[in-house]
């Protein structure tokens, strides 16, 4: 079958200006640009102010009818001015880009909203700039307002509305559009949790009815969520593409450097000094099975094997957590074991630590692991980025997120207690 | 499927055009947009669009008493200026308005697509409402005077098309060069305001003409000027015999006319699909 979306080497160079602080060209610089440039060449001097950037290079894929497409990357991956060339807001520099069939694009909700406006008002206009026509607008026209739940605000201007009712009205407009192929960027984490899991179901029916859906998020849960298959971006370049788990546990490992699993056991330099060397970590379940993903509800086992190779030291464990953007979400260390105090004998040991399920928040954690003594310190091996997981969560209603769909900030997502007493 | 889109550096859009006419929708509520914005929190609404050159027309007699500067016999001096400021009006409204709307609304430029010439086009309509209703002034004159105009009249669109060319041509050419060189921003309303004072607003250039003895070079000169054209056409058209068109001017002025908005479209052109990149 012929791809919905043929992309072949596609490419964007901007020039990094480095010479002025002013976004924008005024004729002097212009003028004063090429007196430089003038003298510079008098002077044999070179005067290249600017530099070349390529934020996509040779990206090639195809997507297929139905599909529902995840990008993914790190910032400056290249996903929006992706999203900007399929757009046709701007144009590649080189490559070919094959589209069949019609294309709305969504890259920020409420585009061309006018505060003075009314919300009837602005139904028309924002649907005729998404690439609606007049007709259409208007056979949908109720339906659009009863998703967006606003009947009462229609003859006021926009500009009274609170910021839930305005968003819940942009997306609304852009929900009934009908195109072929939507093009979203990430401008689903707004409104309320009702509103929210309305706009997945509708962007899941959307993509039901065959048609295709693009979709950037620098969100894994969101992606996992809604996307059958998945683009990595790094540095402009396609580093992956596949169904959506497996690229991003690409992500992961390429990112981050990490999987699952790490081991050292048979190379020749170990992590670790003449008392204590590093021979493998894993992360896995509570049955002992490596795993890239877990569920946020369920512990997740964290294993070091480690070689001592004296009699007599004594020392304890240590971990430390990090998410996607980062963030040390906490760190550890062994207080509690029997063993820690204890002078070791020679020998293999594995020491394992548990996170309890509903602890972690979503997304992608990394590991680092050390041993160390307290008193006095001392480290004898200290690695970062070692192993890396990625935890989800399917809102079944038992996490901490309950039923709320969307974006869900906050580095650890604890489930905790509730009370509330009336006075 | 039927249809099929190609994005490729530099492809020349082989259905631009018909691509512009797809999106009139968007076209019309851009215009329709502006119109109902422009009045929205204004206590007298449509009103300003008479207001403002009624103020300016009013300046324009005065002055031009003050001054004693010469109209042609038989013509009243407030329908002599009315016939100059109304389309001197229309043109630097439909200019200012146009040069600036890309800017105005760069955020649709930056996260849409549609062809952008519709932005600039637009925003015409605006300006054309504003004309057509301003005409009322006019036409009040012509009934306090009792001022009778001729068959000249019905050209009267044909020059409306004038002026509406050379605003929209040179309007988008300053538009597109608004988005990368800002200093057009100051260059328009010192167009607009030196304009007023050389073109023929406060006086007539045929009654100029006939009285003085003008070589005819600095009459072509002059007639470089396409709103000498425009404004000569309307004075025409509703002074009837009062004033002669000075036609080889006219068809000069028509000949800027068209060269501006095709070189207004062709830059345009040129350089809207690096739009989203530099605004």
């Amino acid at each position: 079958m012929e791809p919905v979306i043929k992309i072949e080497n596609v490419g964007k160079k901007y020039f990094l200006s480095h010479h002025t602080k002013d976004k924008y060209l005024t004729l002097r610089d212009m003028i004063s640009d090429g007196m430089k440039a003038i003298f510079g060449k008098q002077q044999g001097k070179s005067t290249n102010l600017s530099e070349e950037f390529w934020a996509l290079k040779d990206v090639s894929f195809e997507i297929h009818k139905g599909d529902r497409i995840g990008i993914i990357g790190r910032n400056g991956a290249g996903k929006s001015t992706l999203l900007k060339i399929l757009s046709r807001i701007t144009e590649p520099t080189t490559g070919k880009i094959t589209i069949n069939g019609n294309i709305a694009s969504l890259l920020e909700v409420g585009t061309g909203f006018h505060p003075e406006l009314s919300g009837r008002e602005n139904i028309f206009l924002n649907g005729a700039i998404l690439g609606m026509s007049k007709t259409e607008i208007e056979s949908k026209f109720d339906e659009i307002v009863a998703f967006a739940e606003i009947e009462r605000f229609l003859d006021t201007p926009v500009k009274r509305y609170s910021s839930g009712m305005y968003v819940r009205l942009a997306f609304s407009i852009a929900a009934h559009l009908e195109p072929d192929i939507l093009i979203i960027d990430e401008v689903l984490a707004v409104g309320d949790a009702t509103f929210q899991k309305k706009c997945l179901g509708k962007i899941e029916e959307v993509s039901g009815h065959g048609r295709t859906v693009l979709f950037v998020s620098h969100n894994m849960e969101t992606v996992t969520r809604l996307c059958n298959k998945a683009v990595l971006l790094k540095a402009g370049s396609v580093q992956a593409v596949g169904n959506t788990e497996d690229v991003i546990n690409t992500y992961m490992r390429s990112d981050f450097g990490t999987t699952a699993r790490r081991s050292w056991a048979t190379d020749a330099k170990k992590p670790g000094d003449e008392t204590v060397n590093l021979l493998e970590v894993r992360v896995h379940d509570k049955d002992f099975k490596t795993e890239e993903t877990y569920d946020i509800t369920r512990p997740v086992g964290i294993s070091m094997d480690y070689e001592v190779l004296n009699d007599g030291d004594v020392f304890t464990h240590s971990f430390n957590f990090f998410n996607e953007q980062g963030i040390n979400i906490f760190n550890v260390h062994d207080t509690v074991s029997e063993i820690r105090n204890k002078p070791r004998s020679k020998g293999i040991y594995t020491t394992t630590m548990w996170i309890p399920g509903n602890m972690l928040a979503e997304g992608i954690v990394i590991v680092g692991v050390a041993i160390i003594k307290i008193e006095p310190f001392k480290i004898y091996f200290h690695e970062m980025d070692v192993v890396s997981f990625n935890v989800t969560d399917e809102i079944r209603g038992d996490s901490a997120r309950g039923h709320y769909v969307l974006g869900f900030p906050g580095a650890v997502r604890p489930l905790l207690q509730w009370q509330t007493i009336k006075k | 499927m039927e249809n099929r889109i190609i994005i490729e550096p530099g492809a020349k859009r082989k259905n631009y055009w018909r691509d512009l006419w797809n999106f009139r929708g968007l076209f019309y509520f851009l215009a329709w947009r502006d119109v109902i914005v422009r009045y929205k929190q204004a206590v007298i609404g449509i009103a300003w669009s008479v207001v403002k050159p009624l103020l300016t027309i009013i300046i324009f007699i005065v002055l031009g008493k003050l001054l004693h500067t010469a109209t042609p016999p038989g013509v009243p001096r407030a329908i002599l200026v009315c016939t100059a400021i109304l389309p001197w009006q229309f043109f630097s409204t439909a200019f200012s308005e146009s040069s600036n709307s890309l800017l105005a609304n760069s955020n649709l430029l930056t996260k849409v697509y549609f062809p952008r010439l519709i932005v600039p086009a637009s925003t015409i309509i605006v300006s054309l409402i504003d004309f057509l209703t301003s005409l009322g002034i006019l036409f009040l004159f012509m009934i306090y005077y009792r001022y009778m105009p001729g068959w000249n009249l019905i050209l009267l669109p044909v020059f409306l098309l004038q002026a509406t060319m050379i605003s929209m041509g040179a309007g988008i050419y300053i538009a597109a060069l608004n988005v990368k060189y800002r200093d057009f921003k100051f260059l328009v309303p010192f167009i607009v305001q030196f304009g007023l004072y050389i073109s023929p607003v406060a006086f007539s250039s045929d009654y100029v003409y006939q009285s003085v003895k003008i070589p005819e070079a600095v009459k072509y000169i002059y007639s470089l000027n396409p709103m000498v054209g425009v404004i000569d056409g309307f004075r025409w058209c509703i002074l009837g015999g009062k004033t002669n068109l000075y036609l080889p001017g006219f068809l000069l002025s028509i000949v800027v006319c068209i060269l501006s908005l095709i070189l207004g479209i062709w830059y345009f052109r040129k350089v809207e699909k690096s739009f989203a990149d530099v605004i």
